[in-house]
């Protein structure tokens, strides 16, 4: 009898895992696949010649000298941490103030709120293809309109000089990012009760002051899910980079992520991009441990 | 998630209506400033793809005469390119929601030992970068002759949209009483029935939400496209403007047209289904 009773719950254990197993399938084909076979292909020796034989002979730690001899490799790290963190600070920054200036309500607001998404929402390689246009040394509207207003005296080279180019790829980042920690700041605000922030104005906090002892603190759990969030995304972006300069001029933006573009499909060298791809999985993985923790807190489910 | 639908507290009542009602007013007019910032390039791009294109240094703030000579040109680039889109986007979503579907709801309502540790990876996934995904996918994809093949983009355009749609569904599956299912359960029904006839049309708006988004991560896709195909055989419109502005550098009217075609569907997404939108990035918290 126990036997069976034994039998029927395994069966009816094995029945619910089917409901489960192609999307685990799924996702460690594309996920957990990608994670092992990259750490192997690090230690492999891709050529030319790999494309017409598929054999690719094991090379103890070569990829990795020479990816960590490469000067480029340094650079981009350094374009990688700058654009991110950048990109985090003004996304970050303007998206609290417009979530906090959207919580007053106004008539037309909720329009407005939802017509701000659109940087966001459109593909980034057509954001970066906008911006290019934008941002045009010789003939685009901004230095257009920054010498006609005598802001500037001569044209600024936005994306073509290699002082500049990162700059200008951090500030379209921020443009794109606004939307979504605005969006999501914006909805943890409103979890936030009314009677709180009462009470400190009612205790003579002026509206700094409720914002820094009250506000923000309640928004902390928010507040981590949103900057874990947008490292995560942002640390790998790659799309925005090449629409915008290629990563160039002269490597100015280059950073991991199309690095290992470079190394993979331009040199077909896919065991030293693997290596950078790897370095950039830890990056990642570091944020990721934040990001569970707070999320094991209960900030998002 | 749904606060954002929710209304304000109600704030202290005070007597001076107009003050109130000036400074509603004072805030209407600084959002719609911070709109025309924010907005300016997108409004730029339909301004140049309005205007005849050659000319650039003639370039006006405002189409005086409606151009359509370079929608016509992007037309005939891209049009195949973006019928591509199309396609990939739709199997990726057809494919995601098939897979997410039946796991959302088992992860949500089926006591199972293991459960957690599969949300966890789940959520884990958002760390992998997709370049690191092309990377050992464009060597699989060699040897299974999935290079420059529908089935291969559309399969890695669906990752981009699955882990975001089990997360969401197994949030809303959650809330469903346990007395309706129990129902569904006692009218003969298998697990497999109750999900199809109880539980999916009961999720409607969590499968709307999560097949609109996956629709947009695969339409935005780049770097699958980019790194997938070696020829042109499967060539979504990112891949074409990406590919155009190599090639016609200076005619940017075109460019900008091509690049008000590939925006069309996140422009219908904002009118069409706003608060699906607005559920989704605050209901998922990922990109």
């Amino acid at each position: 009898m126990t036997m069976t009773a034994t039998a029927r719950r395994r069966r009816g254990n094995l029945t619910k895992w089917l409901f489960i197993a192609p999307a685990l399938l799924y996702m460690l084909l594309f996920f957990g696949y990608p994670l092992i076979r990259n750490v192997v292909m690090s230690f492999q020796d891709y050529t030319f010649s790999t494309y017409f034989t598929g054999k690719a002979p094991f090379n103890g730690l070569e990829n990795w000298r020479a990816v960590f001899a490469n000067e480029l490799f340094g650079a981009s790290l350094w374009h990688t941490l700058v654009f991110t963190l950048g990109s985090l600070a003004g996304q970050f920054g303007i998206g609290m103030a417009l979530a906090v200036f959207f919580s007053r309500r106004f008539p037309l607001s909720g329009i407005m709120r939802s017509l701000l998404l659109l940087p966001w929402l459109i593909p980034m390689v057509v954001a970066g293809t906008v911006w290019r246009r934008v941002l045009d040394q010789e003939t685009g509207v901004l230095n257009e309109s920054l010498q006609a207003l005598h802001l500037t005296s001569s044209a600024v080279p936005w994306l073509s000089s290699p002082d500049h180019a990162l700059l200008s790829v951090v500030l379209v980042n921020i443009w794109i990012g606004i939307p979504f920690n605005m969006v999501i700041l914006y909805g943890g605000l409103q979890e936030i009760p009314a009677e709180l922030r009462e009470a400190a104005v009612l205790d003579g906090a002026g509206p700094v002051r409720t914002f820094f002892g009250v506000t923000l603190p309640m928004l902390r759990p928010v507040v981590t899910v949103v900057l874990v969030l947008g490292f995560m995304s942002t640390v790998k972006i790659l799309d925005l980079i090449l629409a915008l300069t290629n990563g160039g001029p002269a490597h100015s933006t280059e950073t991991l992520g199309t690095l290992t573009y470079q190394l993979s499909f331009l040199q077909l060298d896919f065991g030293q991009g693997a290596v950078v791809g790897n370095v950039l999985i830890v990056i990642s993985m570091v944020f990721a441990v934040i990001y569970l923790r707070a999320n094991r807190g209960g900030a998002a489910r | 998630m749904s606060a954002l639908a929710r209304t304000a507290a109600p704030r202290p009542r005070r007597p001076l209506m107009t003050r109130r009602a000036r400074s509603e007013a004072a805030s209407t007019v600084f959002g719609l400033l911070v709109l025309a910032v924010l907005l300016f390039p997108l409004y730029w791009m339909v301004n140049t793809a309005l205007q005849p294109g050659a000319a650039m240094a003639e370039l006006r703030w405002f189409p005086s005469t409606l151009d359509l000579g370079n929608f016509q040109r992007a037309w005939e680039s891209q049009a195949g390119n973006l019928l591509t889109s199309i396609l990939v986007a739709l199997g990726a979503v057809a494919v995601c929601l098939t897979v997410a579907a039946p796991a959302a709801y088992a992860l949500a309502r089926f006591r199972l030992r293991g459960a957690d540790t599969v949300v966890f990876g789940t959520l884990i996934t958002q760390m992998v970068p997709g370049i690191v995904v092309a990377n050992a996918l464009y060597n699989a994809y060699v040897e299974l002759e999935l290079v420059n093949s529908y089935l291969g983009l559309i399969l890695a355009d669906a990752s981009l949209g699955l882990p975001f749609t089990i997360v969401l569904l197994r949030a809303f599956m959650v809330s469903i009483p346990e007395e309706v299912l129990e129902a569904g359960m006692l009218d003969g029904g298998g697990r497999l029935r109750v999900l199809v006839s109880v539980v999916l049309p009961m999720s409607r708006n969590a499968l709307i939400t999560g097949g609109l988004f996956t629709f947009l991560f695969a339409w935005s896709d780049f770097l699958f496209a980019l790194t997938l195909n070696t020829t042109d055989a499967v060539k979504p419109v990112t891949l074409g403007i990406y590919e155009y502005i190599g090639a016609h550098v200076g005619d940017w009217g075109a460019v900008m047209a091509v690049a008000v075609l590939s925006s069309i569907p996140a422009a219908v997404l904002l009118v069409v289904a706003q608060k699906y939108v607005a559920a989704g990035i605050s209901g998922g918290s990922i990109k």
